[in-house]
């Protein structure tokens, strides 16, 4: 980390030509620099500019962006002053990029052989005849099992995180000495999240290369990165070790960010940062992040804060380093509101079965055996007040179940029954409106669940005229009390869900799905769209509602600290099977099934000290075995074929605390804190 | 993939089928048959008696549907009921001339459209974009007969280039049409280019701003290269359908054009057989007609697998 920077952005300002003909600037005097074999994190909120400043780090803006003022200097030259031709020797050859979402960065037409090709052709000075040779070991390098295989597919025959590696595969080929990573494991399951994240630390090592990593995860930036850099709207608030910044942020925001990000081992919910930052067309006067500190002063509001030296290395852009220093360290957030024991049934499931593929005509007549069921022998019980949380990979088939339950997807076996015992209709369309009314379904992205054609008022309308019968000003009374309920004020009833934030759009959701008074509502990866900060304030929102009303939540997720955060118990499903359910605490301590164990180890978590265990394989698994253990070909420690033949057999630890294994209890919690140990 | 384009085929040998079946009750429905058409005014007593006879209507509905389907699969569509002249003879001529006048269309007017779009995607809102994109909005709004007419009035009357009209007959060889036939040729493609470049632009736009060209860019590939191998095969998808509705559209005859040209095609002869109630030629078209949209839709689903390979594999990833 000595030398002059490979990477050096000095005072950059990109902006964007706004509607009134304006310049409205989303980076502001943003410095950047880089040695050789360093890794730096920038982190920061969607619209923080950090994308923005990662590919303008390779001489790229984006449609209608453009470059105000300040430099980009790569190895010496400014890429922005470069020639086309210049540009595209640096370009995926000394700089490479991971982009974010492989899937969709790999061009769908062309197979994997002839991308890596591709790369080769343009960056490299080898002849020819060796490309094949050189793709093969590059495919090799980042670990792509059967590379030979792969090179003749086509990306979407590829799983996400072996389009991933497909893709840092394509940026080595160039032999660059840095790569910018935007967001590069975001969308991807925990277990592979680590999995990448090892390897590309590892590769970092090996080559001498510098690292610059996008992201708005923390616990990603605590794993891989030596320095952050935070941003807000647009400019540098935070810069330093990443040690030192995760333990005592400099700046209000960062200490805010961390505050708002829920822990594993914190029964707590997490803090929320409330407000959102400015938009590019606010002007700037003071501080940007004044109107949601809680230390602003006068000042604040006034005059711009320069950056300046707080504590343990690191630069802030805050009037009061000292003061900041001084907060008490993230104090705890509001306790979950837990339900009773005793409290009465609300819903139950009872050996559910779901099948995606009905056998084939062909197959029923040669008599084929049926493939395994996608979901089978869900049995669960969900009581009033209650939040149960399903978590597991994609593909585990929690949404699956959350459809069955909302009746939009048929059951092949088993029953869904309410509270008071009575079957309900597989179906919504044969279910009766106080049916439909008592089981409320909240979407991953309102974006899509709202229609953007309606205001506010007339999306809170419909279910209050449905099933209440309300009008006029009463219908309107209401809606704007169910506002209230979730903290958006009256005056949002005549918007329409284009004109709010992200966090404001799923507060509508949560409000229709309140609107029709329901008992159940199920949260499908409802936060997993949202900022961390956002994220807070929506959790802390539900666990309020479930107080106030009594309603009980399924609440569906990949992230295991979300869902610790929120439920009272937690069921673990993998290949559509139940692992392991329970009450928190249960679930997450010891003993646990051996894949609860693997996606425990895995979570990223904004700590330094943390040492990820990387239990089980990332592999993607297509179907559940048609027999034994869902996990087998996954479980680290197997125990022979009695897994390959035998469903494991149901292992009560205590307290509703049942985990589907062959492995007996004692063994489990041994082999538990072995893991944890090593 | 095999078992995609099977499907395909057997739903287009129902589609064709049900067309067949539609078209004879149709005619079946309609007062008067094939020998109150023939004997006109005579056509009452024993007259009409005997030509029944003769021609087999006599027989059950279904009796003379199964036979008159028996022979359309041989290609044998009888005789017409005006001019007692073989239909496949007479409709065969016709179906090679507006082949020809489509492929005419066709030649210049998919690449020219294929280009046009791709340009105006590439170049955005700037004014080659606006120039491409009103001209084809205009080019799609002007009435085919209105521009047919305005360009006889300039390039066969003012300045002579051109004949203003078809005069060569049904039975002639391709190429005793060939200076004949260009302005029809030229207002067809005028009105097919529009769509096609208008579609082309948008998936190219699409296309360009997808994050696998980003990818491209900052992998350092070169823009020609980006855009021929990266943003054209994926934009050309879309494109495809429209492109095969359009040759449809034209194999199938396209009446105003060749009525205003005086063009010996299909659409001509099918207006002619309606108005002199000439019922089994009537048949004969519609079922050519139809058969034609299902082959070149086949086409099309053929040529959109080849060109994409997430149609053609069975290893979805799942989500």
């Amino acid at each position: 980390m000595s030398g002059p920077p490979l990477l050096d952005i000095r005072k950059l300002c990109i902006g964007f030509r706004g509607r009134s003909g304006r310049i409205l600037p989303v980076l502001h005097e943003v410095d950047l620099t880089v040695c050789r074999g360093e890794s730096l994190g920038i982190v920061g909120e969607s619209g923080s500019g950090k994308s923005t400043l990662a590919l303008a780090a390779m001489g790229y803006l984006r449609h209608g962006l453009v470059r105000l003022s300040g430099e980009v200097i790569y190895n010496g030259s400014d890429t922005f002053a470069l020639s086309a031709q210049e540009l595209s020797k640096v370009r995926g050859g000394q700089l490479g990029l991971i982009p974010q979402n492989s899937g969709q960065a790999l061009t769908p037409t062309l197979r994997i052989g002839k991308q890596i090709n591709e790369a080769l052709r343009l960056h490299c000075d080898l002849p020819e005849s060796t490309y094949a040779a050189r793709a093969l070991d590059l495919l090799t390098q980042v670990r792509l099992p059967d590379p030979q295989a792969i090179l003749r597919r086509y990306p979407h025959e590829l799983s996400g995180g072996q389009q991933q590696r497909v893709a840092i595969a394509m940026a080595l080929a160039g032999e660059p000495d840095a790569l910018l990573l935007d967001e590069p494991t975001t969308g991807l399951d925990v277990t592979t999240q680590a999995h990448i994240l090892d390897l590309l630390r590892d590769l970092a090592r090996a080559r001498n290369m510098a690292m610059v990593y996008v992201s708005h995860d923390l616990g990603v930036i605590a794993r891989v990165c030596d320095r952050v850099q935070v941003l807000y709207a647009g400019e540098t608030v935070l810069t330093g070790p990443t040690r030192s910044v995760l333990s005592h942020p400099a700046h209000p925001y960062a200490r805010g960010l961390l505050a708002s990000i829920p822990r594993l081992g914190d029964s707590t919910l997490p803090r929320a940062l409330e407000g959102r930052p400015p938009g590019p067309e606010t002007a700037r006067v003071g501080c940007a992040f004044a109107p949601r500190c809680a230390m602003a002063t006068e000042t604040c509001q006034t005059t711009r804060p320069l950056m300046v030296p707080g504590a343990a290395d690191q630069m802030t852009r805050c009037h009061y380093p000292d003061q900041v220093a001084r907060m008490r360290a993230g104090h705890a957030g509001a306790a979950l509101t837990c339900c009773s024991a005793d409290s009465p049934l609300t819903l139950s499931l009872d050996s559910l079965a779901i099948c995606y593929e009905r056998p084939g005509f062909f197959a029923r007549l040669t008599g084929q055996p049926a493939p395994p069921a996608t979901v089978d022998g869900i049995t669960l019980d969900l009581r009033r007040g209650e939040t149960l949380g399903l978590v597991g990979e994609s593909g585990s088939g929690k949404s699956t179940i959350l459809k069955s339950i909302a009746g939009l997807l048929a059951p092949a076996k088993g029953r869904i029954s309410l509270g008071d015992g009575t079957a309900l209709p597989s179906l919504a369309e044969d279910r009766r409106p106080d049916q439909l009314r008592r089981i409320q379904m909240i979407f991953q992205n309102p974006d899509d669940s709202l229609n953007p054609r309606q205001t506010v008022g007339e999306i809170l309308a419909q279910p209050l005229r449905l099933y209440f019968g309300l009008k006029d000003h009463a219908l309107r009374d209401r809606a704007a009390e169910l506002l209230e309920t979730v903290r958006l004020g009256a005056h949002y009833l005549d918007r329409r869900p284009g004109q709010l934030s992200g966090g404001e759009k799923q507060r509508v959701a949560v409000a229709r799905a309140f609107a029709a008074g329901p008992d159940i509502v199920l949260c499908d990866e409802i936060t997993s769209a949202l900022d961390v900060s956002v994220q807070a304030a929506v959790l802390e929102l539900l666990n309020d509602l479930k107080g106030l009303h009594g309603t009980a939540f399924v609440f569906v997720s990949h992230d295991l600290t979300v869902v610790r955060a929120l439920s009272d118990r937690v069921a673990v499903l993998y290949q559509g099977r139940i692992c392991e359910m329970g009450p928190a605490a249960a679930v997450y301590a010891q003993p646990s099934h051996p894949y609860t164990e693997a996606l425990l180890g895995a979570v990223l978590e904004p700590d330094p000290d943390q040492v990820s265990r990387l239990l089980a394989e990332d592999a993607v698994e297509l179907s559940p075995p048609a027999r034994g253990c869902p996990f087998q070909r996954r479980c680290p420690v197997k125990r022979g074929t009695v897994c390959e033949t035998d469903a494991p057999p149901a292992q009560e630890a205590g307290d509703g605390h049942v985990i589907h294994c062959h492995i007996p209890l004692d063994e489990l919690r041994g082999l538990g804190q072995q893991a944890q140990n090593s | 993939m095999f078992a995609l384009i099977f499907k395909r085929l057997a739903l287009g040998l129902v589609t064709i089928w049900l067309v067949s079946a539609l078209i004879f009750l149709g005619v079946e429905a309609l007062p008067g048959d094939a020998c109150t058409a023939v004997l006109e005014r005579d056509a009452h007593g024993e007259a009409l008696e005997k030509c029944r006879e003769i021609m087999g209507l006599n027989a059950p509905a279904l009796t003379r549907y199964m036979s008159w389907a028996a022979s359309a699969l041989q290609g044998d569509f009888g005789i017409s009921a005006n001019g007692q002249e073989s239909i496949s003879e007479l409709v065969g001529y016709r179906v090679r001339n507006s082949f020809l006048l489509a492929a005419g269309a066709l030649s210049v007017g998919i690449p020219l459209s294929i280009f046009l779009g791709t340009v105006a995607g590439l170049r955005r809102d700037t004014w080659v974009d606006i120039l491409f994109s009103t001209g084809a909005i205009l080019a799609m709004t002007i009435p085919e007969f209105v521009a047919a007419t305005i360009l006889i009035l300039v390039f066969a009357i003012w300045l002579g280039w051109v004949p203003a009209i078809v005069l060569t007959p049904a039975d002639a060889q391709p190429l005793e049409f060939f200076p004949e036939f260009i302005l029809a040729a030229v207002v067809l493609t005028m009105l097919m280019v529009a769509h096609i470049m208008r579609m082309m632009r948008s998936s190219v736009i699409d296309a360009m701003a997808s994050d696998y060209v980003q990818m491209a860019t900052l992998k350092g590939v070169p823009y020609w290269r980006i855009v021929f191998r990266h943003a054209l095969p994926n934009a050309l998808l879309p494109a495809i359908n429209i492109i095969a509705l359009t040759v449809a559209w034209l194999l199938g005859g396209v009446v105003v054009v060749e009525v205003v040209f005086n063009y010996p095609g299909l659409g001509r002869l099918l207006v002619d057989s309606i108005s002199g109630r000439d019922l089994p030629v009537v048949q004969a078209i519609t079922l050519i007609v139809a058969a034609t949209y299902v082959a070149i839709n086949l086409i099309a689903d053929i040529l959109s697998l080849a060109l994409n390979p997430r149609l053609r594999s069975h290893h979805m990833r799942r989500g």
